[in-house]
């Protein structure tokens, strides 16, 4: 089995109208065996900048403290809090500098720039960045999720309407994967507020 | 074959760990103690290469105490996990530990709790786990009789319930095992679970 579907995860953001929603399953896993059922993969890293990450639980734990630690460090050099561009620019120089003995992630990273214009990205486990105008995806049920956003999705979706496409593209995505699931976690973020929602879907 | 699991009860959390000390096919001895009393109020059930195990909980042990003697207060339970994590996680990708740690705490602000740190320091706080083969019955009769809020009793029950199921279906099943038990009394030996006893030494 890959490393990276040691401990299985989901993980998807897509981008709405001056909105982005990010989701992720609620798994953790030890290959076969599910150790627990309320694993946050999503961490905030500032109000309007949100950061999941997928893959071997240990290093995604290890990478989150690291970011923590340089995003503090910008906030007390800069007095302001990262952009998202910048940020993911951050991210991927941090995994390539471990290129030859890499963090086993896979970010997503989704944020409100200036103008409150979404940003979505993500990225391999070596930093190479992909940035998309409609969703992203990452995680052992990707190939999944890659399928049910491009069907579902739709451009400038209100936030409400963005939730339940995000949520109907989770869930009907890790149905299909054994290593993730057991419920979902769904952050709808817009200028003014942050809604953070817990899905209930199939529990096995 | 080694077993550990704990759970968390009504202003307590347990901990049970057999006693066997295994190198191939022999068993050196049934009555060792893998349950560490980190300080006053915290546990550390670790299971895995048996050197590692010692000389990585009496690390921490060590460690703990350190900053109670430096800070004049002792860690909270997640903070002695969160460091024990860092500890395992710096080594990882030098000179890993192969120690499954589950450290139960008692702290009077927020009552108990129980982390689950594998030996690739994945840190998850859990109402109840287990490791090793015994897992694989552990966590499902856990699952089905564990509510929140278990009383001292209720909770002896189960995890007899569990050490029962170990011993009659695990194929290389330790024959003893050792309870420990934290609440704001502290940490302390709760109850030994023997079928198999050492013959008594005489006096010289």
């Amino acid at each position: 089995m890959s490393i990276f579907e040691y401990n299985g995860s989901a993980l998807v953001a897509m981008v709405g109208k001056n909105c982005f929603a990010i989701a992720s399953d609620r798994r953790l896993g030890v290959q076969l065996q599910t150790i627990a059922t309320d694993f946050q993969r999503i961490s905030k890293i500032h109000d309007r900048l949100f950061l999941g990450l997928s893959g071997l639980a240990t290093d995604a734990q290890t990478l989150y403290q690291k970011l923590v630690f340089r995003h503090k460090l910008y906030l007390l050099r800069e007095e302001r809090d990262m952009k998202p561009e910048t940020f993911a620019s951050l991210v991927s120089a941090l995994l390539y500098e471990k290129r030859f003995g890499p963090f086993f992630c896979q970010p997503v990273i989704a944020g409100l720039g200036d103008d409150d214009k979404p940003f979505i990205c993500t990225m391999d486990s070596i930093g190479a960045k992909e940035l998309a105008k409609d969703f992203v995806v990452a995680g052992t049920a990707s190939e999944s999720l890659y399928g049910a956003c491009e069907s579902m999705f739709k451009e400038n979706m209100e936030p409400e309407e963005l939730f339940e496409t995000v949520s109907q593209a989770l869930l009907s995505s890790v149905d299909r994967d054994c290593l993730s699931g057991w419920g979902g976690h769904v952050y709808v973020v817009t200028p003014t507020e942050v809604k953070e929602r817990i899905l209930k879907g199939r529990m096995d | 074959m080694e077993c550990v699991f704990g759970l968390v009860g009504n202003g307590f959390a347990i901990v049970a760990a057999d006693t066997s000390a295994v190198h191939s096919i022999l068993v050196h001895k049934s009555n060792e103690d893998k349950i560490m009393v980190l300080d006053s109020h915290k546990l550390v059930a670790a299971s895995g290469e048996s050197g590692d195990r010692v000389q990585f909980t009496e690390y921490i042990q060590k460690n703990v105490a350190l900053y109670q003697f430096r800070n004049g207060i002792p860690l909270t339970t997640a903070a002695a996990a969160n460091f024990t994590r860092g500890e395992l996680a710096t080594a990882l990708r030098k000179n890993p530990y192969f120690v499954n740690i589950l450290l139960a705490g008692y702290d009077k602000e927020t009552g108990p709790s129980l982390y689950y740190i594998d030996y690739i320091a994945t840190l998850h706080k859990v109402d109840k786990g287990a490791f090793g083969y015994g897992s694989y019955f552990c966590l499902s009769l856990m699952d089905r009789h564990y509510h929140s809020g278990m009383t001292v009793d209720e909770a002896i029950e189960l995890v007899d319930k569990c050490i029962m199921e170990i011993r009659s279906r695990l194929v290389v099943a330790p024959p003893n095992f050792v309870i420990k038990i934290v609440d704001k009394d502290g940490a302390r030996e709760y109850a030994w679970r023997e079928s198999v006893k050492d013959t008594a030494v005489p006096a010289a």
